[in-house]
């Protein structure tokens, strides 16, 4: 019985892969432009979303402040295209610096001149300050609703640093980036984009075989340790500070790449990445893909933003009604999100409740009536 | 306090918020020794348990361990030096299945690096076939923890507790829920572990107290009443008076 699941299992798995990678190399040709960033956008989210996955999921930390690194991410690449693109601006420096009269390049800005140093900051610098909060808060020992509270209010903190600060950063109108130049070609051009989509969906699946390889083994036993039962990991000798410091930061670097992939394909990087419903929307999509599934984290991800872009431009004000229903749904009838329902018995048990499918016959039955052993 | 001892409490208090859970409680172990700790509800046992793994910080006094000052130190620190300890209810990880469950519990070094980088080495995994036979999980290897019965996870977290290979280890009410044999085989597993490890064992149950024929401390409002074999304790007046009430005080 057990067998037969586990081969079902491989043949979906295999054909998910095959389906995944056509469709891949066929979206440019077959998605209009328009559809094609759309796509390109949501599968860069799933990788904050994997990131979601890894430290709740797997870990029990229930993070409302991924958009600090996400948008940090963001910052990151937008300040490298603008500083490389600002050769025609007065004093060579981004344009907008001339609105408040700057005429000095702010110091921390020097070293996105460097393209070595803005592809290491994307995902060290969220790393870094997703390791130093996450430190600080779990060796204190906060966790639970406490820890969530906190993470919300280090995104306000940030959101509120980064809007004021129209000198450094352009405040509130946050940078653009689809005018800039990349390699002599303009980022929001067709070309452009159609590359970033490539190197979009190449960073989605490196991500999942990244996250995949951090949880398997003893190091994401450790993890799930930590989740269900962190006191008896520390009677055990861990020190679970350590290891959730590690995830956390870890989760800040995917986010990190994440909010760059999606600045240079929808445009510009605003303070309006580290608002509070957007964090709390990141945790959706891993609640109804399913927790603790990494894929599951992946899919919602997608198919939630498209969903919501299609209801959107159908009936405009409905959206926010479906997304509180389906997380209303999700944490009512499917605490395992959807794909942990098809992974668990979910499918079976409603096919049975129609009564379209057998029972699981117990093993008394089996021996009286199956005599041909054809149970296998 | 004698050269030979593993563990010397000194004084032990810890105060509640005004509520005296330890009262001056002194206790010393020698290497190798297996003790029973008994007493009625609320006299401090598990406090007792808490204040030597460092989930309590006494309020007064010293935890001696190996020499070495066991008051302020981190929980996984303290794990670290060789304190082992077994929960009351079955702390298991149900999410895991039993091999990997002892897993964790043999890996060393504890540390991220080690897990990540490194596979199990080989005589970790001959020790939790060892550990799988001695308590009866064999069978039961790729199984989910959670889907064990009560016994079976009593004894897979006393597997652990094994695994750790601690120099002392503290079992908290094993056979709590367990059938009269497995109580039976709980007793023998646990008596055939010291002598290379120290065990101190909790429980209420009598019968298998007498039936781990050790030493005996018996705890009351905090402080060790009295200690000594279990006919001594039987007869001893004051432990009479604690578990069957004085006549009309």
């Amino acid at each position: 019985m057990s067998l037969s699941k586990i081969k079902f299992d491989k043949k979906i798995v295999l054909s998910f892969w095959i389906i995944l990678i056509a469709l891949i190399i066929a979206a440019p040709t077959l998605l209009p432009v328009f559809r094609l960033n759309l796509l390109g956008r949501y599968l860069s989210l799933s990788i904050v979303a994997l990131g979601v996955d890894l430290i709740w999921g797997y870990t029990g930390l229930l993070s409302l402040g991924q958009g600090i690194f996400f948008a940090l991410g963001g910052y990151c690449a937008a300040m490298y295209l603008q500083i490389t693109s600002s050769s025609e601006f007065p004093n060579n420096i981004p344009e907008f610096f001339a609105l408040y009269g700057v005429e000095k390049l702010p110091f921390f800005w020097e070293p996105f001149r460097s393209p070595v140093f803005t592809f290491l900051a994307i995902w060290v610098i969220p790393a870094l300050v997703a390791g130093l909060i996450g430190f600080l808060v779990f060796r204190n020992r906060i966790k639970g609703v406490y820890f969530s509270i906190l993470t919300q209010a280090s995104l306000l903190v940030f959101f509120n640093f980064f809007n004021g600060q129209q000198k450094l950063i352009n405040g509130t109108n946050g940078l653009k980036t689809d005018v800039t130049q990349l390699f002599g070609q303009m980022v929001g051009s067709e070309s452009m984009q159609r590359i970033f989509f490539w190197i979009t969906a190449i960073l989605v699946i490196a991500a999942w075989f990244f996250a995949k390889w951090v949880v398997k083994g003893r190091f994401g036993n450790i993890l799930i340790g930590i989740r269900d039962d962190e006191p008896r990991v520390r009677f055990t000798g861990y020190n679970p500070v350590i290891f959730k410091t590690i995830i956390f930061s870890i989760a800040g670097g995917l986010a990190g790449i994440s909010g760059a992939l999606y600045t240079v394909q929808s445009g510009i990087v605003s303070p309006q990445f580290m608002t509070v419903p957007f964090s709390i929307e990141m945790v959706i999509w891993v609640a109804v893909g399913g927790r603790g599934t990494l894929l599951g984290a992946i899919l919602g991800a997608v198919f939630i933003n498209y969903a919501k872009s299609l209801v959107s431009e159908a009936l405009p004000a409905s959206w926010m009604f479906i997304q509180g229903g389906l997380f209303i749904l999700v944490v009512t009838a499917l605490p395992e999100g959807v794909l942990g329902w098809i992974q668990g018995d979910g499918p079976r048990n409603l096919l049975q409740r129609f009564g379209l499918k057998r029972k699981i016959e117990t093993y008394p039955s089996l021996e009286v009536n199956n005599k041909e052993g054809d149970n296998e | 306090m004698s050269n030979k001892d593993l563990l010397n409490l000194i004084d032990i208090t810890v105060s509640f918020e005004g509520f005296l859970a330890l009262n001056k409680l002194n206790l010393n172990l020698k290497k190798g020794e297996l003790r029973a700790v008994i007493g009625p509800n609320g006299a401090g046992k598990t406090t007792f348990l808490d204040v030597i793994t460092g989930k309590v910080k006494p309020t007064k006094g010293e935890v001696i361990f190996k020499g070495k000052s066991l008051v302020g130190r981190k929980e996984h620190k303290i794990a670290r030096l060789g304190v082992g300890r077994k929960f009351q209810s079955p702390r298991i990880f149900e999410n895991l299945t039993v091999k990997e469950n002892l897993e964790i519990s043999v890996t060393t070094p504890k540390s991220p690096l080690n897990l990540i980088n490194k596979n199990i080495k080989d005589e970790q995994l001959t020790e939790i076939d060892r550990l799988m036979k001695i308590v009866n999980l064999a069978q039961k290897v790729d199984s989910k923890a959670g889907s064990l019965s009560h016994g079976q996870k009593q004894w897979l977290e006393i597997a652990m507790l094994v695994g750790q290979k601690p120099d002392l280890m503290l079992v908290d009410e094993p056979v709590a829920g367990l059938t009269d044999e497995e109580t039976d085989l709980t007793a023998d597993l646990l008596k055939s572990l010291s002598g290379e490890n120290t065990v101190v064992v909790i429980d209420h149950d009598m019968e298998f107290i007498r039936r781990l024929d050790s030493n005996v401390s018996v705890l009351n409002q905090g402080t060790v009443l009295c200690e000594g074999t279990m006919e001594t304790i039987q007869k001893d007046k004051k432990v009479i008076d604690v578990y069957l009430g004085r006549p009309e005080d």
